[in-house]
């Protein structure tokens, strides 16, 4: 069904604009008009539907369920909710103290805000359709691997020392008690479908500018850098192309929607699978602007650690795809 | 005079919810106090997880969105 979109494409940029396949401004544009109205197309139609499924899935539901779980089961937990739970960058620190006052630990707090900007639907759907299903489940195992790795190490060096005295003392005094349960409302369709509307038309209102941004980019990527570029200078052997790939994503600050149409373009030319996925990771979760806004919850000691604990992951994994996935 | 307090950490839905409230409170000719509450402990205070929040005389009325018109207006009566 997907290659109706590649037939537009190519209609529309060889046939309409009479650009050659060939030329660099035919395959950019191609890619670009195939892109974009795959990525919107899916987008309206998916996110509407998901909303519809998780419409009372709520960040206190994730928390009151958290607080009562083991342990261990909590990094993956955390991790997963992370992933599927709706949720604004700017509500950080209110979640971070939400958790942390309930008694989660921080190091199931930090797997669940680790996960949230790596994976979530919008970026899922986007792989699914550009890269396909292999590299979306490496893609998600990964972003899920590290939340759960980092919120485990957090906990083992007993991380909540180093949280701001007040963020300190509301997990040492936490007392959760659920009494007040809250009734599991049923929702009627009409109330799902108010709820899949306003998070349709929010998520968009979100992402638009970066997907225009992301494939345009990729685009450019796509018409203009040369077949093996990356291949001849950043093909095999050179262990520096991973580390090198992590530390330029750091100031390039992007969310998963604008950084995936990259990443495809990227794998297409032959950049290796490690190094791509530790530069789109790098860019989406190490960034300055949200390590800023934790600093009003933790030290930065412990910023810092959190910080080179993502930067070492992404570059291990990148080496380790890079051995284990050869295209 | 009611005194509102809108909870978050800056985005720009609650600086559109500070505005959407006195805008309809000057409307409906009510008297308010708006102020913008960035501090995180305070939020913890009111155990607000989802920005923004809005509370009347402290107490915690709305979380989590951008308040309809129709909230509001029930809140300034």
């Amino acid at each position: 069904m997907l290659s109706l979109f590649t037939q537009f494409a190519d209609w529309l940029a060889y046939s309409i604009f009479g650009l050659s396949p060939e030329s660099k401004w035919g395959s950019a544009l191609q890619f670009f008009i195939e892109d974009t109205s795959k990525i919107f197309f899916l987008l309206i139609v998916m996110i509407y539907i998901i909303a519809l499924i998780r419409a009372s899935l709520n960040i206190e539901r994730v928390r009151d369920y958290l607080a009562k779980n083991n342990k261990f089961v909590g990094y993956i937990l955390g991790s997963f909710f992370g992933a599927i739970t709706p949720f604004c960058s700017c509500s950080s620190i209110p979640v971070f103290l939400g958790f942390t006052s309930a008694g989660i630990p921080i190091g199931i707090t930090m797997s669940f805000l680790l996960t949230s900007p790596l994976i979530n639907e919008v970026a899922v759907l986007m792989l699914l359709s550009l890269v396909g299903w292999e590299i979306t489940l490496i893609y998600v195992l990964i972003g899920m691997g590290v939340g759960v790795a980092g919120g485990i190490f957090l906990d083992l060096i007993r991380a909540e020392q180093l949280l701001q005295p007040f963020a300190l003392k509301a997990y040492q005094t936490a007392d959760f008690s659920s009494d007040e349960q809250p009734a599991s409302e049923k929702l009627t369709f009409r109330e799902r479908h108010e709820f899949a509307k306003t998070e349709l038309l929010d998520i968009l209102a979100r992402v638009w500018k970066w997907i225009f941004v992301g494939v345009g980019l990729g685009a450019a990527l796509h018409g203009f850098v040369p077949e093996s570029w990356f291949a001849d200078n950043l093909g095999n052997g050179q262990w520096w192309s991973v580390p090198m790939a992590v530390l330029a994503g750091i100031p390039l600050y992007s969310n998963a929607t604008g950084v995936i149409p990259v990443m495809e373009s990227l794998i297409l030319k032959g950049l290796p699978l490690g190094t791509t996925l530790a530069f789109c990771m790098s860019t989406v979760a190490a960034s300055f602007p949200e390590f800023i806004m934790l600093k009003q919850v933790m030290t930065w000691k412990l910023l810092g650690i959190i910080f080179s604990l993502l930067l070492l992951s992404f570059t291990l994994v990148g080496w380790l795809i890079n051995l284990l996935y050869v295209v | 005079m009611k005194k509102f307090e809108v909870l978050g950490t800056g985005c720009t839905k609650c600086v559109k919810t500070a505005e959407l409230i006195k805008s309809i409170a000057a409307e409906c000719g009510v008297e308010v106090q708006v102020i913008k509450e960035t501090n995180p402990e305070i939020m913890m205070g009111y155990q607000v997880m989802s920005t923004p929040g809005v509370t009347i005389d402290k107490h915690l009325v709305h979380s989590g969105s951008i308040p309809s018109k129709g909230k509001i207006a029930s809140w300034l009566k």
